[in-house]
């Protein structure tokens, strides 16, 4: 039906995501971190939007893609004010220097 | 579309989101990061268009490439003073991490390939939804899922759900007869978590007063 199988966005999908966990576990900035956390959910996302091609998911997927949006905006939202009070804090935005938020 | 313009299409976006994705992880400036996602995100957003999901494309494009990664350099403008901007990781972790991450993308790629997908696809039933359907007319296709989408968050749905939902071999009996199951409450659920974020994170984000101390 298609030129190009459901593989190949799988791939895509699960490069995305790996390249979001990767930049999670590996930036010290606070900021590449929430971009590492945009990437995993874009990949997840292109899983979804493939699904409701190729799967009889159908428009379910889609839906569901939309809501994973909205909540990566409310979650960007909420992650950069937080951010923004380490930073007021600390004045660095560098995740290994928040010892002392440990209890 | 011919088929050959889709899969030059699908494979020329599909280059650039995994190749924005890698350069994100390499970069070590946050603002050049910034900008290989806007490359990312919208190269996802095409290849959402070629899946025909227009509606998901086009909020792709409003809201993460317009909204989020624009919050992102906010938050990079608000944070990074002068030389802090470049925070390095050290060489040893991005070997760790490439090697794990490489290992992690194998063991995905396995399982997707393991896969047989073809049952699954194969049975999708021609007349249900209207993404799926080969329309010769360009109109009819990109009008289909918003208005489909829109039903759906209104409780409506508009595509055959019995019908698909028997070529995946669910019990259909629950819903025989009245509406299949719509999108009315998470909508709601997720409108009100939207206001309290919106309210949580102004609440956060504020300036606050430094409390003088006259004890």
């Amino acid at each position: 039906m298609d030129s190009v199988g459901i593989n190949p966005y799988l791939f895509v999908g699960a490069f995305l995501f790996v390249c979001g966990v990767v930049c999670m576990a590996t930036k010290r900035n606070g900021i590449g971190v929430l971009m590492g956390v945009e990437l995993v959910l874009n990949g997840a996302n292109l899983n979804f939007v493939a699904f409701a091609r190729y799967t009889p998911l159908g428009l379910d997927g889609q839906i569901i893609a939309l809501f994973v949006i909205v909540l990566a905006a409310a979650e960007a939202a909420i992650a950069l004010a937080i951010a923004l009070n380490y930073y007021n804090n600390h004045l660095t935005i560098d995740v290994d220097r928040g010892q002392e938020l440990q209890g | 579309m011919t088929l050959a313009l889709d899969a030059a299409l699908f494979w020329l976006f599909a280059l650039l989101a995994c190749g924005s994705a890698l350069a994100v992880v390499i970069s070590q400036n946050v603002v050049r990061m910034a900008f290989w996602l806007v490359l990312s995100l919208g190269a996802v957003a095409a290849l959402f268009f070629l899946l025909h999901a227009d509606f998901l494309g086009a909020t792709q494009l409003l809201i993460y490439v317009g909204g989020t990664v624009v919050l992102l350099v906010f938050g990079v403008m608000l944070t990074a003073t002068g030389p802090y901007v470049q925070i390095r990781t050290s060489p040893a972790e991005g070997i760790v991490g490439a090697g794990l991450g490489g290992l992690l993308l194998l063991v995905l790629c396995y399982s997707a390939v393991g896969i047989d997908w073809g049952p699954v696809t194969d049975r999708l039933p021609g007349d249900v939804p209207a993404v799926t359907q080969s329309s010769a007319d360009p109109r009819a296709q990109s009008g289909a899922t918003g208005r489909a989408l829109g039903l759906a968050f209104l409780g409506i749905r508009t595509e055959g759900l019995a019908v698909r939902a028997d070529a995946v071999g669910v019990r259909t009996d629950a819903w025989q007869g009245s509406h299949p199951p719509g999108y009315l409450l998470p909508f709601e659920i997720v409108s009100v978590h939207l206001l309290v974020v919106l309210i949580g994170a102004a609440y956060l984000a504020r300036a606050k007063r430094r409390v003088e101390s006259d004890g």
